[in-house]
């Protein structure tokens, strides 16, 4: 098998094919574990993980905290809400004093891009991103690409539409470093004032001019979360005009491929950007995203912690 | 004290000298430049072969942080870092606290800059009390206290009207403005430049247009009104057009740009490196060969250093966290010096650049080898290699891009009103 030879995972833009895929494999093993009645192996036992969010979460949260106790690992969940971080304790503060309690990995969410860099520069233990800023998302991104994979066997040679805030999104970054580099094209489209200048140049990328475009014949049409809050008044009118021209409905999802996937990485606003119909359709893998959500964790804690699967 | 600096090489712009001559110093001032001087019987001679000879630089744009942010900076330990840079006086920014907009701030500066510092000082007053953008400051007062020029430097006058009525108000006086030409709607939660740099690292972009469109406001209301107006630290190729383009139609405006500005591009900030984290961002390649171009064709009338220290603690942090700026006076001239290399700027323009225009567009009287003027003089190595380490650095902070790197070029020698402040 593969080593796997990375200390940290934040980015998939530092991992390499070979690296992408023996994580996908390793999680597809995993997915064994989480069908079993008694979903737990004794793998990371004696290690311990701090999930440190300071941004809310639940789904990464939760299937990080499933991943390490289903490896046996010893999970512990930090908010900032209820930690020092509201004391005005800094990053590398907080993150010293917790490795003073030798964690084996700090799993971290962040609002600041690239925190992660600063925080592997203090720490002597292995960092895991959970998403920072707009930068990566890279469990995200290996999901959504485990995802595709069971639904078409391969990564190379799809054609994978984006919609949305391109520029405040991770998950589309994560996911055009990762599917550039399994042979996959990815094709953006969203209001100018959500495409983020030379975005074409991260990857095989191209961006459209107009969401039908993005989307016609298509394998996959991933969906993204538009934000009111994050958005503000000054990228779009609103939800409304948004849903009209980048939202996916059952009539524009007939662009795509017949057999197209349809994907989201949550938490979905219903009938702004997908319509209800779409969400609960045929052509839906959303919640199975969340299912291998789990078995991704589990193989990014496993392999950092350069462990042997029994 | 007197001195006689043998036999280097004297580039003098304000008199057209290049030429390997002899600098008589007597009294604190020039008291000729010549070949073949004799040292009267009292005098220091300083031996100047292979090394160039200068009217003493002139830094229009540092952060001192003193009074009232002297962890990061002080007089003492600022002028130090200036006078091992090569230079003799600098002009510090008002952004202190209190702020520079009163007679005794300014005179505090003045007094402890004459009796500790390593150079001269002379401040910047601000154009509003406070910095608050709301109402002018005492510029009349500040003039008389010393203060050589005004500027909100760190932000912008926001306030049209006020920004018009300032310059208008500043030229009755006879006081400079300079212009912090930023708007800040546009540059919102930016953290860097707004290009691939920024999309790839998912960093927030501030769009140059933010501060092309305000280089534009100030100048149109410069135009209108008739008065001067110094843009600072320019770092966009929009900024250089405009300011070129309005030079040419006859507006009194003139600019600086830092070394940073032609010498890196936001690709430096990959890794989410702070030390290349400042305002205006680092910019792109064709904003930094526009830059040059600005330079070369004298758009730009200045190198400033915009030396704004910070401590670690400002800058160890998150990326969006960190404070702007970096320190700059130490590397100044090495960086510039590499413009006289790649044949951007010849010796001549360069020191024009670095000491004659800074004097002139300020009135400093300084600038210049003629006889009685006061005797600030920078001697440096051209060739001259070294290494920036942050230990031997004389600026308290050390938040520099360029530490552990190579430099070529360096002051050898820093008179300041006939006195050896600095020798290597």
């Amino acid at each position: 098998m593969a080593e796997f030879k990375h200390k940290h995972i934040i980015a998939l833009r530092d991992l390499s094919k070979a690296d992408i895929e023996l994580l996908i494999s390793t999680a597809e093993s995993m997915r064994e574990v989480n069908s079993r009645d008694i979903k737990k192996v004794p793998t990371l036992r004696g290690k311990t993980i701090i999930n440190l969010f300071y941004e809310s979460s639940t789904r990464t949260r939760t299937s990080f905290e499933i991943a390490g106790k289903r490896l046996s690992a010893d999970t512990v969940n930090i908010a900032p809400s209820n930690s020092s971080a509201t004391k005005g304790e800094t990053l590398a503060d907080t993150a010293l004093n917790l490795l003073a309690m030798k964690p084996d990995i700090i799993v971290m969410r962040h609002a600041v891009s690239g925190s992660h860099y600063f925080l592997a520069e203090k720490v002597s233990c292995s960092i895991i991103n959970a998403g920072d800023g707009a930068h990566e998302h890279p469990s995200q991104g290996l999901l959504d690409m485990l995802t595709m994979k069971d639904r078409f066997g391969r990564l190379d040679g799809l054609k994978v539409a984006i919609v949305g805030d391109i520029t405040h999104s991770r998950v589309a970054r994560s996911n055009i470093q990762g599917l550039t580099k399994m042979g996959s094209s990815v094709f953006l489209a969203g209001p100018p004032t959500m495409v983020p200048p030379g975005v074409e140049r991260l990857g095989n990328v191209t961006v459209c001019a107009t969401m039908n475009e993005a989307i016609q014949d298509a394998d996959v049409v991933m969906m993204l979360r538009i934000q009111q809050e994050r958005q503000g008044k000054t990228l779009m009118p609103n939800a409304r005009e948004y849903s009209r021209y980048f939202g996916l409905n059952p009539e524009n999802i007939k662009l795509a491929k017949p057999n197209a996937m349809v994907m989201h990485p949550g938490p979905i606003n219903r009938g702004v950007e997908m319509s209800s119909y779409v969400v609960d359709g045929d052509q839906s893998w959303i919640l199975k995203q969340v299912e291998n959500g789990v078995a991704v964790r589990m193989a990014m804690l496993y392999h950092v912690c350069g462990g042997e699967l029994e | 004290m007197n001195m006689l600096i043998k036999g280097g090489r004297v580039i003098d712009p304000s008199q057209k000298i290049d030429d390997t001559l002899d600098v008589l110093v007597e009294n604190g001032l020039i008291k000729q430049v010549g070949k073949g001087l004799q040292a009267p019987a009292d005098a220091k001679v300083v031996d100047a072969a292979g090394k160039y000879v200068v009217p003493g630089l002139i830094d229009m744009h540092v952060h001192l942080r003193d009074p009232g942010l002297e962890y990061k900076e002080d007089i003492i330990s600022g002028t130090r870092a200036a006078v091992s840079g090569g230079f003799t006086s600098v002009c510090c920014m008002p952004n202190t606290k209190p702020t520079i907009d009163n007679k005794a701030v300014a005179s505090y500066i003045i007094n402890k800059s004459q009796s500790d510092g390593f150079c001269n000082v002379f401040p910047v007053g601000s154009i509003t009390y406070g910095l608050s953008g709301d109402r002018m400051a005492e510029m009349g007062e500040l003039k008389e206290s010393g203060c050589v020029a005004v500027s909100d430097d760190g932000r912008p006058v926001t306030n049209s009207e006020l920004m018009m009525r300032s310059l208008q108000y500043a030229a009755g006086i006879g006081i400079m403005v300079i212009s912090h030409a930023e708007e800040l709607e546009l540059v919102g939660e930016g953290v860097m430049n707004e290009g691939f740099t920024s999309t790839e690292l998912g960093l927030k972009g501030i769009p140059r247009v933010a501060e092309d469109i305000a280089t534009v406001r100030d100048i149109m209301l410069a135009e209108y009104t008739g008065t001067p107006i110094h843009i600072a630290h320019v770092s966009t190729k929009g900024s250089v057009r405009i300011i070129r383009e309005a030079k040419a139609r006859g507006v009194k405006v003139t600019c600086e740009t830092a070394p940073h500005y032609f010498t890196l591009t936001d690709d430096a900030v990959r890794g989410y490196n702070t030390n290349a984290k400042m305002n205006p961002p680092l910019r792109e390649a064709d904003d930094l060969s526009a830059i040059k171009q600005g330079l070369q064709d004298g758009t730009i009338d200045c190198i400033a250093t915009d030396h704004a220290p910070h401590h670690i603690d400002e800058k160890d942090v998150e990326f969006n966290v960190a404070m702007n700026g970096i320190i700059g006076l130490e590397t100044s001239l090495p960086l510039s010096l590499n413009l006289v290399r790649e044949g951007v700027l010849t010796l001549n323009q360069l020191i024009e650049k670095m000491s004659c225009n800074p004097s002139n567009i300020l009135g400093l009287n300084r600038g210049s080898l003629q006889a009685g003027a006061p005797a600030d003089i920078t001697l440096f190595d051209l060739e001259r290699e070294w290494t920036v380490e942050a230990d031997k650095l004389a600026s308290k902070s050390k938040n520099s891009p360029w530490l552990g790197q190579k430099m070529k070029g360096v002051a050898m020698a820093t008179i300041v009103s006939g006195t050896l402040k600095f020798e290597r």
